[in-house]
């Protein structure tokens, strides 16, 4: 039964459209170090951005593990996401000082100006909104990061105008590419 | 002249990037400027920072500088008219001086040298300690460990010298030195800082180990939200292996050792040593029982010392001064400096280091200014979300690991958020327990379930609804959690609800028997008001009302309709401070 199960449950993901053999060169490059797990989830991540569910159990088959268990790491650490996100990713801080200095303010600003949950993507895919537990700049508070860069200190309206300025610049980017 | 920008996460964030372009544009022609980038010299408050070092030789340090300031800046120093007096950091700092109660050991080199650069390490005294060390016997070495009494910097505050020992006398040919750099404890960014900003001394505090425990290998853990720290850290490592300084043989003494980085994935647990080897081995990071300890079966089964960020940033210090100097400062229980991140609502935020036994008044008041706005100290919450809140009546106390433990919070990694009169301490015990209970490794069942059943309580109590016996409960299940938990984690994660009780009760009762938030912060025990007398009808609040729940004619009272208020409090901060029509209830 258990077996049944899994053959159809990698039938289903086969149909899947994500391009295995990005992750090819990982793979190889890991299979014989034990213990690399994980980095090789933040490699794959690296790659398409989120974990699609076919490369996690490529990546058992690949490095002999039961893809439980594989799964189970990939959903154990907050680094990991098993849907798509936007191209941009806002990470607002939820440390203490950010908390203290009114992060919640600026997340109700920000889900309203995007229109979206915390941990959701907007329906252009430009933003995905999600929370850190603390980007470690608490005399900023408070702070969001996206893709990589910090901003603060904020209030509600100035994160707003972060998020508009990169929207158009993104969308005059977008456009561009379109014309050429 | 010398033009040096501070770059690390915060300046950056601050605006530092702009500078250091700027700089570009800024020499009058024919002039030569140096440039140097930095990490931060702790005064987050005034970021971005800018030091000039004048051909005399004097340092000039710049705050809250941005590119039309540094123009300035420099057109002054260059015209021979000297430092431009109004954005020096000691003018715009009005009443007294962040720098001048510290003693910097572990940040001895933050804000002074480019962390990309083996060269200004060497420079300012870098890996002399190494090759003291190495002239010294294994055991020479942990002497002088011993006798400067340091304890690990990174929560428990085990002696640092004792790990290395019993790691030394395994006699197993394979050992390992980790360095934990997983900080997760929200509001500590002091290792985020060493990383940074003088990223060599901690792969020399690294190496100097496994010299003195045996072993060949170090590996750092560091946490992928610091992408900054990680990229230092990797052109540190690449450039001491160039120079020798890693790998075999080094400064041909035969000893032969190498680091390499291991990027966690997010989960604060894996700031637990035994849940950190878990995941270095790939698994999910849980914690297991004590002992053995890491330092007889760590990394795959072999010993393992691991040591925290800034303990190994201590390290060359003690090696280059002796155990004795160290020693010299602190307390009977608690030796040397150790480095406080102080946020919060306070005037002069930033990294403070300071000898152990100075009060918590010195730091707040005498180092960070004192609360921001005028406001009320309340409490510091010391420790992160394993530590406790700690009211006014103790400021006086000396720190030290003993102190700080009797008054129900913790040394812990270091961080210190400052909170006023505007905090609901029940929240904040809340926030905290909402962060433990989603980091709960779920392993044992008191620290999963149990965070789970306090957060219940405490949201009720913030939503209105709590009950007279709530108190005894959270007291109880805090009780239990602690006992039965494996880890630090569960074991400290009521202490935040604890200590709220035992300082704060009357807030807990107010929220409880009167259903009012005494510092008007809990949503469901507040309501904004607009103020009949004061209200001009502006219309500013009902525009910005994000769910249009003010109304009123133009140059009429206004009025909010409480049950479409989402209490997001825009209606109080936009109207204008001349009015001051909305007030919270």
């Amino acid at each position: 039964m258990a077996c049944n199960l899994q053959t159809r449950l990698e039938a289903a993901l086969d149909s899947d459209t994500v391009d295995i053999s990005l992750i090819r060169e990982v793979l190889d490059y890991y299979r014989h170090q034990a213990g690399s797990l994980i980095t090789v989830l933040q490699e794959t991540q690296a790659i398409y951005g989120y974990l699609p569910m076919k490369a996690l159990l490529v990546i058992a088959r690949e490095l002999k593990l039961k893809p439980s268990k594989v799964y189970g790491a990939a959903t154990f650490y907050t680094q990991f996401r098993l849907q798509p996100v936007g191209k941009h990713l806002i990470l607002l801080c939820q440390g203490t000082a950010c908390h203290v200095n009114g992060a919640d303010r600026v997340a109700i600003a920000l889900c309203e100006e995007l229109k979206i949950n915390i941990g959701e993507t907007t329906a252009d895919g430009v933003f995905t909104l999600d929370t850190a537990a603390c980007l470690g700049c608490c005399s900023l508070a408070p702070v969001m990061m996206i893709d990589g860069q910090a901003y603060g200190p904020l209030t509600p309206d100035k994160a707003r105008a972060v998020i508009r300025k990169i929207y158009s610049t993104t969308t005059a980017a977008a456009g561009k590419g379109e014309t050429t | 002249m010398k033009v040096r920008v501070g770059l690390g996460s915060c300046g950056i964030a601050a605006g530092a990037l702009e500078v250091w372009d700027a700089l570009h544009d800024s020499a009058a022609p024919g002039l030569e400027i140096e440039k140097q980038q930095t990490g931060c010299n702790g005064m987050c408050y005034q970021e971005p920072l800018v030091d000039i070092i004048d051909d005399s030789g004097s340092v000039y340090s710049y705050g809250r500088v941005n590119p039309q300031r540094l123009e300035e800046i420099i057109a002054a120093h260059q015209s021979g008219a000297g430092p431009l007096a109004a954005y020096l950091t000691a003018t715009q700092d009005h009443d007294g001086d962040f720098l001048s109660r510290q003693v910097k050991v572990a940040l001895r080199n933050c804000g002074h040298i480019d962390p990309e650069s083996l060269d200004d390490y060497r420079l300012s005294g870098g890996y002399a300690a190494l090759q003291k060390a190495l002239t010294l016997s294994p055991q020479e070495v942990i002497e002088e460990v011993k006798t400067s009494g340091l304890r690990g910097r990174g929560g428990a505050g085990f002696p640092t010298w004792f790990k290395w020992q019993n790691t030394r006398t395994q006699t197993a040919p394979v050992k390992y030195v980790v360095c934990n750099a997983d900080e997760g404890d929200p509001g500590a960014f002091m290792d985020r800082s060493v990383l940074e900003g003088d990223p060599h001394t901690v792969l020399e505090g690294m190496t100097i180990a496994g010299y003195a425990i045996g072993a060949r290998e170090g590996i750092i853990y560091c946490r992928a939200e610091y992408p900054l720290a990680i990229r230092r850290l990797s052109l540190a490592i690449q450039s001491a292996r160039q120079s020798g300084l890693l790998g075999e043989n080094i400064m041909n003494s035969g000893f032969g050792f190498d680091i390499r980085i291991k990027q966690g994935a997010g989960a604060f647990v894996c700031g637990e040593e035994t849940a950190l080897i878990a995941s270095l081995e790939g698994e999910r990071g849980m914690p297991r029982l004590k002992p053995p300890y890491p330092s007889v079966r760590g990394y795959w089964g072999h010993p393992t010392n691991i040591n925290n960020v800034e303990t190994f940033a201590n390290v060359p210090w003690i090696i280059n001064n002796g155990g004795a100097a160290f020693a010299a400062m602190g307390t009977e229980d608690s030796k040397g400096t150790k480095v406080f991140a102080l946020a919060g609502k306070i005037n002069r935020g930033g990294l403070v280091e300071v000898p152990m036994g100075i009060t918590l008044r010195e730091i707040i008041y005498d180092i960070g200014g004192g609360i921001r706005d005028g406001k009320r100290f309340k409490a510091v919450q010391q420790g992160g979300p394993a530590g406790g809140c700690i009211p006014e009546a103790h400021l006086d106390t000396p720190i030290d690991y003993q102190k700080i433990t009797s008054l129900g919070a913790i040394m812990g990694s270091g961080g210190m958020i400052v909170v006023d009169e505007d905090t609901c301490m029940v929240d904040l015990a809340r926030y905290f327990l909402d962060f433990t209970q989603k980091e709960s490794c779920g392993k044992c069942v008191q620290c999963r379930i149990g965070t789970r059943r306090m957060l219940d309580i405490i949201e009720r109590i913030c939503a209105g609804q709590g009950q007279p016996e709530d108190i005894g409960l959270l007291e109880e299940l805090g009780r239990q959690i602690s006992e039965a938990s494996l880890c630090g984690l569960g074991q400290g994660a009521p202490n935040p609800v604890l200590t709220t009780l035992r300082y704060f009760r009357e807030e807990y009762e107010a929220h409880i028997h009167d259903k009012k938030c005494p510092a008007k912060q809990c949503k469901a025990l507040i309501k904004y008001v607009i103020d009949a007398d004061k209200c001009t009808g502006c219309t500013i609040c009902a525009q910005r009302c994000p769910v249009r729940c003010i109304c009123g004619d133009k140059r009429s009272v206004h009025h909010i309709e409480q049950e479409k208020c989402i209490k997001c409090g825009t209606c109080l901060e936009v109207c204008p401070p001349r009015f001051s029509a909305v007030r919270v209830d």
